[in-house]
């Protein structure tokens, strides 16, 4: 008997959940190809082949996995890939199996459309959209606001860095962790072929990654060359890589300079009831130390700042000293905090990204700025350990 | 990549000589002209014989094969196409049109037309083989767009059989035309097709074993040893692969025998899977203990994958052919 044993290792173990096609892209097709393989229906996988292949005719997968149907008819097959796999060739065929089991884990076990990535806390009312990216589900999710509350909208089969995620130095091949945002919109034409449709580069490394000692740059959002309809799981340089068309589709949905990207190696999900529990501690705990400033009281306010504190060139110590004669001069203070955003940053360590429009106003001074603080977990409480404008 | 028959043109010399056993026959001349290659000769005969029996299934089908020879393609599709038209029962000319379809890398089209040839005779051998490589060639296209890499030379050196003849036919039920142990002349005899199409029932005399002619026994042995020793060698059975050289042959460089021994059964152990297909075969006999084996060897093993004429020298020693020397060739 000739069977393509290995697909059905491979996709054995992905759990058929009811789909859900929430986007356009290949894997309804390619999870029907697979079923029929796994059912032995062999003419009817390769007429979903020849279908999916019409659609997408660059996308090598497809013409892998009809490669082996075809092969399997004229002799038995032991590996997936098998036929195409000679020496120089084998990289190739483990990138593809690669790909394959990528795109239909993300297609079967889609989250639940109640659930929310845990780090979009709070989004700004004029931002449309967020973005968040898993990088072990070789997936990007894109999120609307709606209301203030995230709501899916699609998902797209991402590639990242060759050597994985935790960017930390320039050149590591690595794709960072973190909550960053669009920063401009890079034009196909400005660009050569192999980024594709275009990019966007986000705004990696921010204010925490400088201060954890990271480097490196032009991470950018783009896509793929002509050549091919997508680029294998672990392929880029550092950047998050999309077909040409979910580029496309994407990039009406992002605004520059605004648009959260959210780059996580494994999402965490939250209901959304534990979604609007921790998000409305937080924010109240940025009220608590709004009001705790307005107090004139330094030791109040201070409390809510961690021992690492650091703002551009004090410590805490300095930081305090230099808030105690500040608010000694003044007989009121008046502080607003407008256009709030909150992004949970991905990772073990407890970090919480506060953006927001600051309205100081004081007895000898007013001003409106633009903030960015950094609050970590610091013995069970939420301190800020870093403040800076944004 | 497929192991090719190589019966094709045994099956074809078989059928001439049988049927010069029972009377001359202007196809056999034909066949002769067309085995030396004079494929205009045999042209020019082929159409004065028809000229007489235009419907003639045999003779059409034998100028189809000519004109296959002589790559005048178009005209070749015509008489397999309209063959397949006048009598949709034959596989033959459905095979050949696929072979003619493949070439052009038609694949789909040879495809279908080796699925009729196979839905006419399901058990009909080389259509079945032809298929397989019909599928490998498929697969070899996607693999080749999935992986960026260009195999076309590769797989524009492999050939599917060309039947050259109607004599399967004509021989069935019996599975398939064996040269070394064939029927009596009298199943070789061209019929008219109309007979051919309802086998008769082959009495058992027939399928009695006699004394074949020589070349042809000769030749259907060296085809056995050959594919025998590419089996052996692929299934890494080195002994007997070795059995396959005679005490005398000549080692590469001139190095002892044992010497030689020892570095094939090292070649040969190495781990990984290893595939050894011959390809094009061609046999001449010298005489009746010589002949020289001529074909495409396709080696692939897990580091390393090559294709290249080769040019073996066989001698029968005691009822057995074995090689004398072993060359890469033109």
């Amino acid at each position: 008997m000739k069977i393509l044993s290995i697909a059905c290792l491979l996709f054995a173990s992905v759990a058929f959940a009811q789909p859900r096609y929430s986007d356009s892209g290949p894997e309804p097709l390619l999870a029907r190809v697979v079923e029929h393989i796994e059912q032995n229906q062999w003419d009817k996988a390769l007429q979903q082949l020849d279908a999916l292949i019409k659609a997408y005719p660059n996308f090598r997968l497809a013409h892998l996995i009809k490669g082996d149907l075809l092969l399997a008819r004229a002799r038995p097959l032991k590996s997936f890939g098998e036929g195409g796999s000679g020496l120089a060739t084998q990289d190739k065929v483990a990138d593809l199996r690669e790909e394959v089991i990528a795109r239909l884990k993300a297609y079967k076990n889609k989250p639940a459309t109640n659930a929310i990535p845990r780090y979009l806390l709070q989004m700004r009312s004029d931002q449309k959209h967020a973005v968040v990216v898993d990088t072990q589900k070789s997936r990007l999710y894109l999120y609307r606001n709606d209301n203030g509350t995230p709501r899916f909208v699609a998902d797209y089969y991402i590639a990242h860095g060759k050597l994985g995620t935790d960017k930390l130095r320039e050149g590591d091949k690595k794709t960072p962790v973190g909550v960053y945002h669009v920063t401009a919109s890079l034009p196909r034409q400005k660009l050569t072929d192999f980024y594709g449709s275009g990019a966007f580069p986000i705004s990696y490394p921010n204010e925490w990654d400088k201060r954890m000692g990271k480097n490196g740059h032009g991470i950018w959002l783009h896509g793929t060359p002509s050549d091919t309809f997508s680029r294998p799981p672990k392929a880029s340089d550092g950047c998050v890589v999309l077909a040409n068309q979910d580029l496309d589709d994407l990039s009406k949905s992002l605004q520059i300079g605004l648009t959260p990207v959210i780059i996580s190696s494994s999402i965490e999900w939250l209901s959304l009831d534990d979604w609007q529990a921790e998000r409305a501690s937080l924010l109240k705990m940025i009220d608590e130390w709004r009001r705790d400033w307005e107090s004139l009281d330094t030791d109040r306010y201070a409390r809510h700042y961690s021992k690492k504190f650091q703002s551009a060139e004090q410590n805490l110590t300095e930081w305090v000293e230099h808030k105690r004669k500040v608010n000694a001069g003044k007989s009121w203070i008046k502080v607003e905090t407008r256009n709030v955003s909150m992004f949970r940053n991905p990772g073990k360590d407890e970090v919480v990204v506060i953006t927001f429009e600051q309205d100081y106003q004081s007895s000898n001074l007013s001003n409106i700025m633009k903030k960015r603080q950094y609050w970590i977990k610091e013995e069970g409480r939420w301190k800020i350990a870093s403040e800076t404008a944004a | 990549m497929m192991t090719f028959s190589p019966l094709h043109s045994l099956a074809f010399a078989a059928s001439l000589l049988l049927m010069t056993a029972v009377h001359a026959d202007p196809l056999q001349d034909i066949g002769k002209l067309i085995k030396q290659g004079q494929h205009a000769q045999a042209l020019d005969q082929v159409d004065k014989y028809l000229s007489n029996r235009p419907k003639d299934a045999q003779g059409r089908f034998v100028r189809g094969v000519i004109l296959t020879e002589m790559n005048k393609t178009g005209e070749a599709v015509a008489v397999f196409q309209k063959l397949t038209e006048d009598y949709p029962e034959l596989p033959e000319p459905y095979n050949n049109l696929a072979v003619i379809h493949a070439q052009q890398k038609q694949y789909e089209k040879a495809k279908q037309s080796l699925e009729m040839a196979i839905r006419t005779h399901p058990s009909y051998a080389t259509a079945h083989e032809n298929l397989g490589d019909i599928y490998a060639r498929m697969a070899s296209q996607s693999y080749d767009k999935a992986l960026q890499i260009d195999s076309s030379n590769s797989s524009a050196q492999t050939k599917l059989s060309i039947i050259r003849d109607l004599i399967s036919v004509a021989a069935r039920p019996v599975p398939r035309t064996d040269p070394s142990t064939p029927a009596k002349p009298v199943i070789a005899e061209p019929k008219p097709v109309a007979q051919v199409v309802e086998p008769k029932p082959l009495e058992p005399k027939v399928a009695e074993p006699v004394a074949p002619p020589k070349p042809v026994s000769s030749s259907s042995e060296v085809t056995k040893a050959v594919e025998n020793w590419a089996a052996s060698w692929s299934k890494k059975e080195v002994n007997s692969y070795l059995a396959h050289y005679a005490k005398d042959f000549q080692t590469p460089g001139g190095v002892s025998r044992a010497t030689w021994e020892k570095e094939r059964k090292q070649r040969i152990a190495k781990p990984g899977e290893l595939r050894v297909d011959v390809e094009n075969l061609h046999i001449t006999t010298e005489s009746s203990d010589k002949a020289t084996a001529t074909f495409r060897q396709h080696y692939r093993s897990a580091a390393f994958k090559t294709s290249s004429n080769k040019v073996l020298n066989l001698v029968k020693r005691d009822g057995k052919w074995l090689i004398k020397q072993e060359r890469v060739g033109k």
